[in-house]
């Protein structure tokens, strides 16, 4: 077991206390702001090298967020961190009765390659901020990033240090550890016993990392994905629908896991929307979007070429030219797709997006509920009442009506998926009540003992008659008269 | 295979007619329940003497009550804990609704345990009814009256179709486990709590574990020893040790060891008299597997009370270990049985230093006179899954605080709004205006920088 040298490395720091004191968390969160301030030009290059990404989405997407969810906690941390007293009842009135957010102790955090920054530091950031040690193992296919964030996050947290470990880089510190490495590796990683493991990618990987946390107890958080439905409505603004869309789907070049996958709308709505969607594609990104700055790139080959293949389906109606070379896909727009075809059996996870005609609302709403529940939901239309019909009779993660992408930029609300789409979640305080343990506590006195003397044996139905009238729980008053 | 299947299947048909969403169709469903509670207690109580040899007031105290409290406290609350929870917006967002939305997860499995046979059925049982979901339980089958009472009474109270029980052992469960469920709440062993987890993870299913563990109860040297060992020989000999957050073991100073054997005896003989087996307030162990596997403990030890011991009624007195040794049987798995052990520590350093390299325990307790800073310590040095200070149990008994366990003890919470949130979805919602768009033109291609500073 390779790595057990150093997780029992963390769980001694975690068992020293150190992480626990507010000061020290606040020191380690302030730490990630200066990381994201100083190395700014170095997360801006890593993630163009690896994802084509456009300074804006990077500015956006993986710092901007960031820094909200760290100012965020940074502002709350005190008050998420006090003893939550709770109401008592008659019997417990002089007791002191509150919830203590416990960390859990070592924790484990997996990000996937789509936004290699943003999703490397939100869950640390909740991690650090509910007193724990954290390892972090960032995905090896956006490599630039990982390169920069296994050299230069450490330094910034706890004391730096450096151990050669063959053939795998590990930054080791007392707290805080990046380990880089494949799938080989993460294997091994898992291995190990941990107090919590947040996991963002693939079902089919969290299946895995779920079954290997099984053995050791451990609590997961899996954030995953799936193909999320757009559906738009007959009565709607085309213009300011298709622009919402596009800018959801394309953004990341698509890689994105809250991204429209697929649109249902009716053939009359499709004939309206592919030209606002040409329209869009064209004022964002220019006749030729492959010269635009703010069109990104597919992570790998190997992610390209699955991309790629989805095209083999139905009619290009927008776009549809690839560039190998530069792993570029178009903005493109599909027709004429069936749900049999493999653009629409697995997350497309890529600049396309497939138009599939439904007659109605209630046919839309049956072809979701037939399928996996997604990550998020999105509807459009300009009549409140059909949002919120689709809202009440399909389940997703999260849901969006009339807008993509933007419920996961209020820290407020929680970010989660639900059955194949994940489990847990997290983003402000949700992501401290994640990684903390809430502990119930009571302390009592030891005196007034003979409140005490109903509940011992020898029983008898007047002790218990005691025991009701003074720890019972009575309907309040049924009066409807109000 | 096809049973478990179908009742599964016709759970979720269920579930996707929507019937179950109506708060007025769970209010329903839970008043059914509280008549069913009320109705048939005789034949609850009978089930639970017949298993654990439990005695009316005690089994209607410890289960009972339990649960009408829980069934009222749900009733009570559903319409607030179900209401759409709105959330605090941002510049961009203002116009806009932003809200959590609680949702049924699906179609929820609990498997119960024998100890408390019909409270971990029906704690659970109402939680995820009054998050809206349809439950499949499958209650224990080592307590098989009360088993077989479940699966009488709840198909007359209850939607025959949402709500089922599977009865049945270790085959039918792991049967039951392969369907898929939207959550799986289990209570029992550690070992089996692995099971459950990993057949959960073959379908991404949420799981909440109640688990176990050696419960500590460290002793200060400053403290009432009287009022002390009388509420630590309530909680452990209760139900005949076999309660998930008893005090498993006592640490204290080896210089009030004596007094605390001493106070404890006394303490005995108030509750349950001279002769201990004749005593209708103490109860027995569940079967002859754990009978053996507890008297087994009792190997090398020093025992300095009780140690009778009964087969042929599953008896074993209270009893109480001296000068326990932290590498011997009865210190290494849970006891879950009236055996008593005592390991004599130092000081609270080398209390909580002992604590710290075990297992994290279900719960914790601690008795000392010095609240703010012994208490204070002990509490903030180490972790458990509850805790009560200067008392045992009590912990569970507080309405508003969650039950559940961390590390090897468990995952996830439940109990009142606990066991509401456990079995819902929170899912966040958006709802915008599709109007306003020039609002959102600063976040469009082509990207300028001076537009991000806003």
């Amino acid at each position: 077991n390779p790595y057990a040298g150093l997780v029992s490395h963390l769980r001694a720091s975690w068992l020293s206390g150190k992480t626990r004191p507010m000061e020290y968390r606040v020191a380690q969160l302030e730490a990630l702001g200066r990381f994201l301030d100083d190395k700014k030009q170095q997360i801006l290059e890593a993630t163009a090298s690896d994802l084509g990404k456009p300074p804006f989405e990077v500015e956006l997407s993986e710092i901007f967020l960031c820094k909200n969810e760290l100012h965020e906690t940074l502002n709350n941390l005190s008050r998420w961190m006090k003893d939550e007293h709770v109401d008592k009842n008659l019997a417990m009135q002089l007791d002191s009765a509150f919830i203590r957010k416990d960390p859990y102790g070592v924790v484990l955090i997996i990000a996937p390659w789509n936004y290699p920054i943003h999703l490397c530091l939100v869950p640390l950031i909740g991690a650090i901020a509910a007193g724990n040690c954290v390892i972090v193992k960032p995905s090896e296919v956006s490599k630039k990033t990982e390169r920069l964030v296994a050299e230069a996050l450490p330094s910034y947290l706890d004391k730096a240090g450096h151990s050669p470990y063959p053939p795998i880089l590990i930054s080791l510190q007392d707290c805080f550890a990046v380990v880089t490495g494949a799938v080989q590796e993460t294997t091994r990683l898992l291995e190990n016993k941990f107090d919590y493991i947040f996991f963002t990618g693939t079902p089919t990987v969290g299946r895995i990392v779920m079954t290997a946390a099984a053995k050791h107890l451990t609590p997961v958080t899996l954030e995953l994905g799936g193909k999320n439905p757009c559906y738009v409505s007959d009565i709607c603004d085309v213009t300011n629908v298709a622009r919402r869309v596009a800018w959801g789907r394309f953004f990341n070049a698509g890689q994105t896991c809250i991204a429209p996958d697929y649109l249902l709308c009716t053939i009359e709505m499709r004939e309206k929307l592919i030209p606002a969607l040409r329209k869009a594609i064209d004022d964002f990104y220019g006749p030729n979007p492959r010269e635009s700055p703010d069109f990104g790139r597919i992570v790998s080959d190997k992610q390209f070429q699955r991309v790629q293949r989805l095209l083999g389906s139905g009619h290009v109606a927008i776009g549809g030219q690839t560039d190998e070379a530069e792993r570029y896909i178009a903005p493109t727009v599909m027709v004429d797709v069936q749900p049999s075809d493999p653009i629409m059996q697995e997350e497309i996870f890529g600049p396309i997006l497939p138009i599939m005609v439904i007659a109605n609302m209630d046919e839309a709403i049956d072809f979701i509920n037939s399928r996996e529940r997604p990550l998020v939901l999105y509807a459009f239309s300009s009549n409140d009442k059909v949002v919120n019909q689709v809202l009440e009779r399909t389940s997703s993660g999260g849901f969006c009506g009339n807008d993509t992408l933007m419920h996961m930029t209020l820290t407020s609300l929680p970010f989660g998926g639900i059955g194949n789409s994940g489990l847990g979640m997290h983003h402000g305080k949700f992501s401290f009540d994640t990684f903390s343990h809430h502990r119930g506590c009571l302390k009592r006195g030891m005196g007034r003992e003979p409140l005490n003397a109903p509940r011992y044996p020898p029983y008898s139905p007047q002790k218990f008659g005691l025991i009701r009238a003074t720890s019972k729980v009575s309907r309040k008053n049924d009066c409807t008269l109000l | 295979m096809e049973r478990m299947q179908q009742i599964v299947g016709r759970a979720r048909a269920a579930f996707r007619t929507g019937r179950s969403r109506p708060l007025e169709f769970r209010i329903q469903q839970l008043k059914a329940l509280e008549r069913m509670v009320q109705e048939k207690e005789k034949q609850i109580l009978a089930a639970l003497k017949a298993d654990l040899n439990k005695s009316g007031p005690n089994a209607y105290s410890h289960e009972i009550l339990g649960v009408l409290r829980e069934l009222v406290r749900a009733m009570e609350n559903l319409p607030s804990w179900a209401a759409p929870h709105p959330v605090k917006k941002d510049l961009l967002t203002l116009r806009d609704k932003a809200y959590i939305h609680y949702e049924p997860l699906g179609v929820v499995l609990v498997i119960g345990a024998w100890n408390y046979p019909f409270l971990l059925i029906m704690q659970p049982l109402i939680g995820a009814i009054t998050a809206g979901n349809a439950v499949v339980v499958k209650p224990s089958e080592v307590s098989e009256n009360t088993a077989q009472l479940l699966a009488e009474l709840l198909p007359q109270y209850l939607d025959k179709d949402l709500y089922a029980v599977v009865t049945g052992g270790a085959p039918e469960t792991t049967e039951l486990l392969t369907q898929r469920f939207d959550h799986i709440l289990y209570t029992g062993s550690s070992r089996v709590g692995r099971i459950v987890m990993a057949a959960a993870a073959k379908h991404l299913t949420p799981v909440t574990l109640e688990l176990g563990g050696k419960s500590p109860c460290y002793i200060d040297k400053d403290c009432d020893l009287t009022v002390a060992c009388r509420r630590i020989t309530w909680g452990k000999y209760m139900n005949c040790g076999q309660t998930c957050i008893a005090p498993d073991y006592i640490l204290c100073h080896p210089s009030i060891q004596d007094k605390v054997v001493e106070n404890i005896k006394a303490t005995l003989k108030e509750f349950y008299g001279d002769d201990v087996k004749s005593s209708p307030d103490y109860g027995k162990i569940i079967n002859q597997r754990h009978f053996k596997r507890i008297l087994g403990l009792l190997e090398g030890q020093k025992i300095a009370h009780g140690g009778e011991s009964d087969e042929a009624s599953c008896f074993i007195a209270p009893t109480i270990l001296t000068d326990v040794s932290p590498e011997s049987k009865v210190m290494e798995e849970e006891i879950f049985g009236p055996v008593l052990p005592i390991v004599t520590v130092k000081s609270v350093e080398e209390a909580i230093e002992f604590i710290n390299l075990r297992e994290k325990p279900l719960a914790l307790y601690v008795f000392s006179n010095k609240q703010q800073q012994l208490i204070t310590r002990v509490i903030a040095e180490t972790s458990s899954g509850g805790m009560t200070a200067n008392d045992v149990l009590m912990h569970s008994l507080v309405p508003d605080l969650p039950f559940g366990g961390v590390g090897q003890s468990g995952m996830g919470a439940y109990l009142g709004r606990y066991s509401f949130e456990t079995f819902s979805h929170h899912r966040s919602c958006l709802i915008r205006d599709l109007r306003w768009e020039v609002v959102n033109k600063v976040r469009y291609p082509p990207g300028s920088m001076e537009l991000m500073h806003l």
